[in-house]
């Protein structure tokens, strides 16, 4: 057999390492930041591009898109290439991917701090990034099935399918979250509206975890570890059950984030069931990972590759025991809107993405390098700070979010909330936050370490810019034996398509009726579109990020029915979001929920507010925000909001557009009398009495039907 | 609440039943092939990551840092 000669691309697996530590230490130390905001919120420095508002989204992006992201190119181009024994498929596709990439992270650096985000979690770029994410996801995809269709090995190895479901289902998910209607270049208004809105975001939130921090990692971990361990995996055949019923059931758990929420119960318990079966696949893919050490576990000790990948698969069976014990009904009630979720996705991040990604730095640059890790103390050093990181990070949290959710359930014996001010049970677990930070400084500072030492390492040697290997040419021969799973891993075109059919079965059965909900959802008289100065503000809202730390949705339990509506003893109908492009119900609440939060308080109260939380409210530990007092509302945008609403939905009137800001003028220069009546002055078009608008809208609408029903 | 959402799509009721055929015959078809499937085949695909060293030669240098 007649050998080739042929050239790997180690260049593109270079620059895609370099751009992912560079970008993990600065998403790493971004999110330090916003740990220490939490205890000491002098450090928002009252900018409003400093702000935690915007700095978590800035932290999220950066860690999954632009250090996770970069890291699964790096390992995707380094393992394709040495098992379909080819050469990526076009180097200048390579390169329009990785330039590409890191131009949407700049964007993403750019345009988060400056306030210009759809709101929406790990999906918060306005929609010109969108469509670039689009693109060169596009290219990614190209690349990778180019490669494929070029390989000389003509089984594809279960990295591969991994990757295949990533490209996917990536795309699909990106594509249909981000349905939005834009206003202009920097602003959009979600596609859906409220409980529709919520459930689309989070199949995409929660598949963006499955397909993009999880499916390319176990291929990444299907590749890695046996070389690594030097030794196959322990079993090829649990890899392919792990990988089909991994895809097939995953799609189907996204409403577990929505638990208890205004979604319909049906949609819920889908999401319950489908969890609770991710355990099967999720741990047979971590036992997989664990046995292939068999008989090699001396050498785990000695060497910190390995020791890096043990802690990432246990991580990464932890993490997915949890979320699915998460998503039972009765944990969730205690866990969700706390620090509980703060633990249990860092345990992922920081655990299973993280280190897994530092063992494959460990082992690939040596390789690429042709040399040998320049210290293997400081890696072990690196491996122990790491470690203790991830404890001191998450113990912290698991201890705050459950000691808060407690408090906020805790009834004295007259039936009244033993806590009834909010701001207690957060004061409560301020010195969790601190420890919380001190994990981060551990984890960061080993990051810190791995980069020095993988430097050296890279000086030391030489690096290998086109790595040669001989191989033989793929032989044509007809399938023997005929067992179909044969023929479906020697064609890909054939696998990628029932690798889409099988997530869009779970996709389609989930949202399709909520696409419809909208004509069936129960539908409350007195809510009305919001007035346009409660749209300038809820805009204001959502671009200072105020959904990060307040929810928007009281669940039917009396101690969130007592806490947030004591008067009519209501909670959240999903017949109250319809108006709401996006909806805002939020994940956590290091704040209190707000969705009845309209007439509660004073406007000068919250004038107040905004411009001196913590003079209001003793301890509290909200940013201020003294920019609202000096900006202007921008006018302008008032009649563009109001068309691109009305196109998706919204019953303004036709012609509306034109007399909306005398309506707008009108409304802020009530707020400003109410203001001046209280001895505050301020000017009628300033941002802030806006979003005192919005917020005093907050919940008005129920609170009228009540009114009315008392009436007749 | 869920019926009323679920019956304003027509034949709604066989959709998870399809759904359903489809995930529990691939499954079927999935575990009877990997407990049957040819262990010299098996041996192969879990070498695959390994073999990608032995099948290449040395690595040459081509370019420097």
């Amino acid at each position: 057999m007649e050998l080739e000669k042929i050239y790997y691309d180690n260049k593109i697996v270079k620059a895609f390492i370099i751009a992912a530590v560079t970008f993990g230490i600065v998403g790493m130390t971004v999110g330090l930041l916003a740990a220490i905001q939490l205890f000491y919120p002098i450090f928002n420095f009252d900018l409003q591009y400093t702000s935690f508002g915007r700095i978590r989204p800035l932290h999220t992006n950066a860690i999954i898109f632009a250090f996770v992201g970069n890291a699964m190119f790096a390992g995707v181009y380094y393992s394709i290439q040495r098992l379909l024994k080819t050469r990526t498929f076009s180097d200048t596709l390579s390169w329009v991917h990785f330039w590409g990439w890191q131009l949407i992270i700049l964007s993403a650096a750019i345009t988060l701090p400056l306030g210009l985000t759809t709101s929406k979690e790990y999906a918060e770029l306005e929609w010109p990034i969108d469509i670039a994410i689009a693109v060169i996801w596009v290219v990614f995809g190209w690349n990778v099935i180019g490669t494929i269709l070029r390989r000389r090995e003509k089984h594809m190895y279960v990295a591969i399918w991994f990757y295949i479901a990533t490209i996917v289902t990536v795309a699909v998910l990106h594509i249909v979250n981000s349905f939005e209607m834009p206003v202009s270049f920097f602003k959009s208004y979600s596609w859906y509206a409220g409980v529709q809105d919520a459930l689309v975001q989070w199949w995409y939130g929660h598949n963006a975890v499955a397909f993009f921090l999880t499916t390319p990692y176990l291929g990444l971990m299907y590749y890695f570890l046996p070389k690594a361990a030097n030794r196959p995996v322990y079993s090829y055949r649990l890899s392919i059950i792990h990988f089909w019923s991994l895809i097939f059931i995953y799609i189907w758990a996204g409403p577990h984030h929505l638990l208890y929420s205004a979604l319909p119960d049906w949609a819920q318990s889908l999401g319950v069931v489908f969890s609770i079966m991710l355990i099967a696949p999720s741990w047979g893919g971590m036992l997989n990972g664990l046995f292939t050490l068999r008989g090699a576990w001396d050498r785990v000790r000695e060497e910190p590759v390995l020791k890096f990948f043990v802690v990432a698969v246990t991580a990464y069976g932890m993490a997915t025991l949890e979320g699915p014990l998460l998503s039972l009904k009765d944990v969730n009630a205690i866990a969700h809107f706390t620090d509980w979720i703060i633990a249990h996705v860092h345990v992922g991040g920081l655990g299973w993405n993280g280190f897994l990604i530092f063992g494959m730095l460990y082992w690939v640059v040596p390789k690429m390098w042709d040399s040998k890790i320049y210290s293997t103390k400081l890696a072990n050093l690196h491996f122990w700070l790491g470690t203790l990181g991830i404890i001191f990070y998450a113990l912290p949290m698991y201890t705050a979010g459950v000691v808060q959710s407690l408090m906020w359930k805790e009834f004295n014996p007259d039936g009244f909330l033993t806590y009834q001010n909010f701001l207690e049970t957060t004061t409560k677990i301020i010195p969790m936050y601190m420890l919380r930070a001190l994990g981060g400084v551990l984890y960061l500072s080993g990051v810190i370490l791995m980069t020095y030492n993988l430097i050296k390492t890279a000086y030391a040697g030489r690096f290998i810019a086109n790595e040669e290997a001989e191989v033989a040419p793929m032989v044509k021969a007809a399938n023997t034996g005929g067992y179909w799973h044969h023929v479906l891993e020697a064609k890909p075109i054939l696998f990628t398509t029932l690798a889409l059919v099988a997530i869009l079965i779970g996709g389609i059965i989930e949202l399709v009726p909520t696409f419809l909900i909208k004509s069936n959802i129960p539908t409350i008289a007195s809510v009305k579109p919001y007035t346009p100065l409660e749209l300038q503000g809820r805009d204001i809202y959502i671009r200072e990020g105020c959904v990060g730390c307040h929810s928007q949705m009281v669940r039917p339990f009396r101690s969130e029915v007592q806490r947030y509506d004591p008067k009519n003893g209501e909670y959240s109908k999903p017949g109250e979001y319809i108006y709401d492009h996006p909806f805002l119900w939020g994940s956590k609440r290091t704040g209190p929920d707000l969705h009845f939060i309209g007439g509660k308080y004073a406007d000068s109260w919250h004038y107040r507010h905004m411009l001196a939380p913590s003079e209001v409210s003793n301890g509290s530990i909200m940013p201020a925000y003294p920019w609202l007092f000096d900006q202007a509302l921008d006018k302008t945008s008032t009649g563009p909001k109001i068309n691109a609403l009305r196109k998706i939905g919204v019953p303004y009137p036709d012609g509306y557009e034109e007399t909306a800001n005398a309506d707008l003028e009108a409304q802020a220069g009530k707020i400003t009398q109410s203001l001046k009546a209280e001895g505050y002055e301020v000017a009628p078009d300033r941002e802030i009495v806006a979003l005192i608008a919005y917020l005093q809208r907050l919940g008005m609408d129920i609170k009228a039907e009540k009114v009315a029903d008392v009436a007749k | 609440m869920y019926k009323e959402i679920l019956q304003s799509i027509d034949n709604i009721q066989v959709w998870p039943v399809i759904s359903f055929v489809i995930f529990f015959l691939f499954f079927l078809l999935l575990l009877w092939w990997t407990f049957t499937a040819d262990r010299k085949f098996i041996t192969h695909m879990s070498q695959l990551p390994l073999d990608d060293d032995k099948l290449s030669v040395q690595p040459t240098k081509t370019t420097s840092l």
